[in-house]
């Protein structure tokens, strides 16, 4: 033990201080080393392409591709004026996806062939909302969300209405499109948020009112 | 025995011929250190890396059984808890092994702040620290979604839905986090990728850099008021520090860090017997929606802070809160590398430390029993109470079947029965009137939806007049006061009101 790192400690500095005279910049291994490098950063390059883009793979698709239409069943199943939980089979399933492929959404039939088809996600963050027939509203446990029949929202933290499917009753039976879960990143529209009718609402009420109605300065009269 | 003991030192020496690692090992570990780092005060940092070599340990033994595909998790887990033979028992330490961990990680954190350990020359040990604690908290988050329940379901919605709120990426990072257009297969072995070999990967590394810089560095020693750390004599005065009070590590030192250790370890093994492993909940099929997600402990106050945000500040608060909160913490000792380290000389940082140990606690309590959330089973539970229906007159019994009956008490408590989202009903009337309830429970306001369209007048008429009825202990009812001027006014002669408001 004693002879090996005797050795090592007396080859060292021998080795390394010639070596650093010897290895000049423009000696042919250096350069060679150099070139490996350069080779090695290529072969990396290279390399690199399927690797991304295996990596980018699920964010390349376009979110309308993954769109069909699903059947959610006969208009029969769906009494006028009530709204009801319906599952479908996402269309874009692996085969070891198991329930979690399984989407449920709201169904509400305002009348006759008017639907109105709600995604269970919360516009805020996604948890499945549930519908009170009672009260007539759809409140999300997580965080308190609340929304209309209708869908818009009424009160808690989300800032837009229920998501909606499109939808479109083909003979006899209601169908939507979907396919991608909904999110604010895929589904947000320019919807101003509702106002409460009480504070806001009256306020500017009374700010319309106390101003006075801007004058045409050029017009005359 | 002499013959046994040569034969072993000569196994010894010949590996040690062809490694060289023992001699440099024995060095580290008898290190001297300044003897007022023997302390129970530094003992949190190797109960941390302890805790580490724990949750390997059993996360590799959960591998052996735990199938990472979204149609199996669930099974495997319950295959885990009642077929395999102590299966539960390493599940409970992997989930109490984690508990422990991130909590450990936050004390030594604190620690290290309010002794000033961050301070030159030992910056960079804290910065590598802060990604610790980010790869702590990644591991504990990742770990939640490979539990592959209801929670973690519902979590995966709540983590894609805060993606999709970045601006301009925000669909693209949802659908990396996904690995597809739903939560599924994909996303569950993108998680199980990212807890068993990404994570784990740099969480490894940087622990050995951590480690080694301590080792490099010196452990940082028992700060002194007016003991002023300056670049340019800090190293020196350390150093001298060491030899004059220097003792080895490894045993003088070290024995606390160890019992520490084991304190620690026992704990979590108390924890997993007596309280067992964390769910699995109920499965991961979001066709059941009967369910109130909830996180992970660690991850408690960011669901309670995301339920208090205003709707217009929730975004930007998302996105720039955690920006500032880690940019300060990296550059903390990059800041205020020099300087007082005792904290009776850093009111500031005992302040700072305090308030944000409360912060976090309140709202962890909070996150324990979401008093945001309405109870959506209210209006099946208990009645209004018997006291409530007395001395009514029929239209107000009325309206107490119709607050029962339209779910008022999803929100609203009465009687210490029902939601907290609401204030509670038992002394509406001392508060506001009847008019006032019912332009209240017709167009909402506040945070209270508009029931006009869910109210018939009749209906709307008997539950404000059962509300009118409630008024706490004999509480005098809510006056107009307006309409008392009016009144008053219109008949001169009247006495002015008796109170001031």
């Amino acid at each position: 033990m004693d002879t090996i790192e005797q050795n090592s400690q007396d080859v060292q500095p021998v080795r390394t201080e010639p070596e650093s005279v010897r290895s000049a910049k423009h000696s042919r291994r250096a350069f060679l080393f150099k070139l490996s490098l350069l080779v090695n950063g290529a072969v990396g390059a290279v390399m690199a392409v399927p690797i991304i883009g295996y990596l980018l793979g699920p964010a390349e698709k376009k979110d309308s591709s993954y769109d069909s239409w699903v059947t959610l069943g006969p208009l029969t199943d769906f009494p006028e004026g009530e709204t009801r939980l319906v599952n479908y089979r996402n269309p874009v399933t692996t085969s070891w996806d198991g329930q979690t492929g399984d989407v449920p959404c709201w169904v509400r039939r305002v009348s006759g062939t008017t639907f109105q088809v709600f995604a269970i996600n919360c516009a805020h963050l996604g948890c499945p909302v549930r519908w009170f027939a009672q009260s007539k509203l759809f409140l999300c446990p997580c965080h308190g969300g609340a929304y209309y029949a209708d869908g818009s929202r009424a009160s808690g933290p989300p800032e837009r209405g229920l998501f909606e499917y499109e939808h479109k009753v083909t003979g006899d039976t209601l169908m939507i499109s979907a396919g991608k879960m909904p999110t604010l990143a895929n589904q947000a529209r320019n919807e101003t948020p509702l106002l409460q009718i009480e504070g806001a609402d009256s306020a500017k009420r009374l700010r319309a009112v106390e101003q006075p109605v801007p004058r045409c300065g050029s017009c005359q009269g | 025995m002499s013959g046994l003991r040569q034969r072993g030192v000569a196994l010894y020496n010949w590996f040690e011929r062809r490694l060289g690692l023992g001699t440099p090992i024995v060095e580290a570990v008898e290190h001297e250190v300044p003897e007022n780092t023997s302390s129970w005060w530094y003992v949190f940092g190797s109960a941390a890396t302890v805790l580490l070599g724990l949750q390997v340990m059993t996360g590799i033994l959960l591998a052996l059984v735990y199938s990472p595909s979204a149609s199996n998790a669930w099974n495997s887990l319950q295959f885990l808890d009642h077929n395999v033979k102590l299966g539960w028992f390493l599940r409970a330490m992997h989930g109490w092994g984690s508990d422990f961990m991130i909590a450990i990680v936050l004390i030594h954190m604190a620690q290290v702040f309010i002794f000033g350990a961050y301070k030159f020359p030992r910056e960079l040990t804290w910065i590598i620290g802060v990604f610790l604690l980010l790869l702590t908290l990644g591991m504990a988050f990742t770990g939640q979604v490979l539990r592959f329940d209801q929670d973690a379901y519902w979590g995966l919605g709540i983590g894609a839905s805060i993606m999709s709120r970045v601006p301009l990426i925000g669909g693209w990072l949802v659908d990396m986090m996904l690995g597809g257009p739903i939560i599924a297969g994909p996303t569950l072995t993108r998680f199980f990728a990212l807890h068993v070999f990404v994570i784990p990967g740099i969480l490894l590394g940087m622990v050995g850099l951590h480690l080694w810089m301590v080792l490099r560095l010196g452990i940082n020693d028992w700060p002194m008021p007016g003991r002023i750390v300056r670049k340019s004599t800090y190293v020196r005065e350390y150093h001298e520090l060491t030899t004059r009070t220097g003792i080895p590590f490894v045993p003088d030192a070290a024995w606390k860090d160890a019992i520490f250790a084991a304190a620690i370890m026992l704990s979590v093994i108390a924890c997993a017997l007596f309280f067992g492993p964390f769910g699995p909940t109920g499965q991961p099929d979001p066709t059941i929606i009967q369910t109130a997600p909830k996180p992970d402990f660690a991850f408690l106050w960011i669901y309670a802070v995301l339920a208090y945000l205003p709707p217009s500040l929730e975004t930007p608060v998302m996105f720039i809160a955690p920006v500032l909160g880690i940019g300060a913490m990296l550059l903390l000792p990059l800041v205020a590398g020099e300087g007082e380290k005792h904290w009776s000389r850093r009111p500031v940082a005992v302040l700072m430390l305090a308030v944000i140990a409360v912060t976090l606690g309140v709202f962890t309590r909070l996150g324990t029993y979401t008093p945001w959330s309405p109870i959506m089973e209210a209006w099946t539970s208990d009645p209004i109470p018997l006291a409530y229906l007395h001395d009514r007159t029929p239209l107000e019994r009325q309206g107490a079947i119709v607050l029962q009956d339209k779910q008022c008490r999803n929100c609203h408590s009465i009687g210490g029965a029902g939601g907290l989202r609401g204030p509670a009903l038992d002394a509406i009337a001392a508060r506001m009137t009847e008019d006032q309830m019912v332009r209240q429970v017709l167009q909402g306001g506040g945070n209270m939806p508009a029931y006009g369209n869910a109210l018939n007048p009749s209906e709307t008429t008997a539950l404000v007049r059962f509300l009118t009825t409630l008024r706490g202990n004999d509480l005098s009812p809510a006056t107009d006061a307006s309409r008392h001027l009016a009144l008053s006014s219109e008949t001169p002669g009247t006495p002015t009101p008796p109170r001031a408001p």
